[in-house]
């Protein structure tokens, strides 16, 4: 600590070049920041995926509907604990901008499956009571300031009613939470019963788009899997049966390989990084060659002088990626930029970790070179040098 | 302020010194079979034309080069034989060095300047201070203590230089030049601060100098010319 005044004074000494490299290592971790909040986003359903739940689908594609029929067969295969279906709703509140997921579901069935959304028991009465009542989340609730016993409508852009109205009335019976950061609180859960008697025949009545599956236990899911789709085998509607965590990381792969994607990027950002930091100490430590010639002549030893450089631009990495990171975490904590397309927008603490791990990854790399060319000047050159 | 010597009174001891410097494929010979002795509390001065060899002489007494033959003893201590990590830590205890160009640390202001020997000791910050104050005030300067270098005057700054030096009570001052780079007044000022603490502080003092105004200070001068030392002037 005593020496981190002298090397606090060798950052400050040129206070242009110190603040461009500082502002350029700073912009390089907020974009690092926003590309973890977006591969959170896209990938955040995968991580709070239950290891017990299976995903059951069309086996052609997502969009092919099961009949709902599938559930009682489903319930008597060994090792099934609990089955639930939910069906896409495709609907928007007011404006297509307005648009979020908003699913038909069995109320009970749905609320035992999902125990990562808290909902008040009072709220879960009055939804059961009401064949109109919905839940939604907290996220939305807020966004568009809705409350328990308001009605809303929603337009869906794929069923239609009987009348040919695509207008959808909900009343609010509840708004959930989630029960830990990062889980999905965008949504709308409403009775599947009110879907299925408002939905015309050539809309597929008595169909839904997917089921979920708890196993009894997870280490016999791959079992289970088989089991399901062995069970409707050869059925016009074959199942696909796969962990709940596959299924969202297919899902999320239809908009590429997103981790690689941002490795990419952040390789490029770090890269450039190290180009400019490392010149920025190569310079400061040439300018000063004589000066660590008279720390040396008065007993500094070379490795104080080697950890001196070193410190000095790990703390300029370090404060960089600090500033960088904490700007970030307060962009971010404004929430989903897009308003409802990545719903799970948020950086994770553990991406603040590796990003301080890498701010001083960063400044050792950087500084490992001029801080051994520091060690390694003869004082008696250094000081002709002064 | 302490002092440490030989059993003989002799501080410095040069003994048969060569200093030979490989530029390419060319061999330079700057010392040849040099022999000094410096007793302790001595005020040297060491005189001679440019390129005689003085700064590798001062080099090779405050441990910042080795000879490429012969003993530097400094106290007993064949400095020459420690490794470089050692020759740190007794250059640290027992040499104050005083540059020509002050060689100050341009980001820190007098105090700190004047601290930096004491960050190699074990001193708590309250006594640093104390230290800190001390040497400033020995060389007049308690009241620009916390002036960067680039505000004060040439002769201010080579006595922050000085209370750089001696803060930590060494063995030994060495000066290269230390008036080199000041007017007559201000260089004046230097001499007799020096020559204050070679008298009133028993500091033993080896300072190069091209300036007979300068050498007439000392207790006693040598001439170094090629590479050899003589009591009398080059001519």
């Amino acid at each position: 600590m005593k020496y981190l005044h002298l090397i606090w004074s060798n950052l400050k000494r040129k206070k242009l070049r110190t603040s461009l490299t500082l502002l350029s290592i700073l912009v390089a971790f907020v974009l690092f920041a926003f590309l973890c909040a977006i591969k959170q986003a896209l990938l955040g359903q995968v991580e709070v995926a239950g290891a017990d739940r299976l995903i059951v689908r069309h086996k052609v594609s997502l969009i092919q509907l099961l009949p709902v029929s599938y559930k009682e067969r489903m319930e008597r295969i060994p090792g099934v604990a609990l089955v639930t279906h939910q069906t896409w709703f495709g609907g928007y509140y007011k404006e297509p901008k307005n648009f979020f997921m908003e699913n038909p579901v069995i109320p009970e069935d749905f609320l035992d499956m999902h125990p990562e959304f808290i909902l008040p028991p009072e709220q879960k009465k009055a939804w059961l009571a009401n064949r109109t009542g919905a839940i939604v989340g907290r996220a939305t609730a807020d966004k568009y300031h809705w409350k328990v016993g308001d009605r809303v409508p929603i337009f869906s852009t794929l069923w239609k009613k009987p009348d040919g109205g695509s207008t959808w009335e909900f009343d609010i019976a509840g708004i959930f939470e989630g029960k830990k950061k990062g889980t999905d609180t965008t949504s709308l859960f409403f009775r599947y019963d009110y879907f299925d008697e408002g939905r015309t025949e050539k809309t597929g009545k008595g169909q839904v788009g997917w089921y979920t599956i708890r196993v009894k236990d997870p280490a016999q899911a791959g079992d289970v899997a088989k089991r399901v789709d062995e069970e409707f085998q050869n059925s016009p509607a074959e199942t696909k049966t796969e962990p709940e965590g596959a299924f969202f990381q297919a899902f999320a792969k239809q908009t590429g390989n997103i981790a690689l994607i941002v490795a990419y990027i952040m390789g490029a950002v770090f890269f450039t990084i190290l180009l400019v930091t490392g010149n920025t100490m190569a310079q400061a430590v040439r300018e000063r060659t004589g000066e660590l010639g008279v720390l040396k002549a008065i007993g500094f030893t070379n490795m104080q002088v080697l950890s001196l450089v070193l410190v000095e631009s790990c703390l300029l990495s370090v404060l960089g990626g600090l500033l960088g990171l904490g700007l970030a975490a307060l962009l971010i904590s404004h929430g989903d930029p897009t308003h409802g397309m990545l719903p799970f927008f948020f950086l994770p603490s553990r991406d603040v970790f590796i990003g301080l791990g890498i701010s001083l990854a960063v400044g050792l790399a950087t500084g490992i070179f001029p801080a051994i060319q520091a060690m390694r000047l003869r004082v008696a050159e250094a000081l002709r040098r002064m | 302020m302490s002092e440490t010597k030989s059993g003989n009174g002799t501080l410095v001891g040069i003994d048969g010194v060569q200093k030979v410097f490989q530029r390419g494929s060319e061999k330079i010979h700057v010392l040849a079979d040099l022999n000094l002795q410096v007793r302790t509390g001595e005020f040297l001065a060491l005189m001679g034309p440019s390129g005689s060899g003085k700064s590798t002489l001062l080099n090779l007494i405050g441990g910042l080069d080795r000879p490429t033959r012969g003993s530097v003893s400094i106290a007993g201590e064949r400095i020459e034989q420690l490794s470089d990590r050692r020759l740190a830590a007794w250059r640290a205890r027992h040499v104050g060095f005083v540059f020509q160009l002050y060689n100050l640390m341009p980001t820190l202001a007098a105090d700190r300047n004047v601290e930096l020997p004491l960050l190699l000791t074990h001193l708590s910050k309250s006594e640093r201070r104390k230290h800190v104050e001390t040497a400033l005030a020995m060389v007049g300067l308690s009241h620009r203590a916390k002036h960067h270098p680039r505000t004060l005057s040439g002769g201010e700054q080579q006595r922050v230089g000085i209370a750089r030096a001696i803060v930590t009570d060494p063995t030994l001052l060495l000066c290269d030049e230390p008036t080199g780079d000041l007017d007559r007044k201000a260089g004046d000022e230097i001499l007799t601060l020096l020559e204050a603490l070679n008298r009133e502080h028993g500091k033993t003092i080896i300072m190069v100098t091209h300036d007979p105004h300068a050498s007439a200070r000392a207790s006693r001068t040598v001439h170094l010319n090629k590479g050899q030392l003589s009591n009398e002037p080059v001519k």
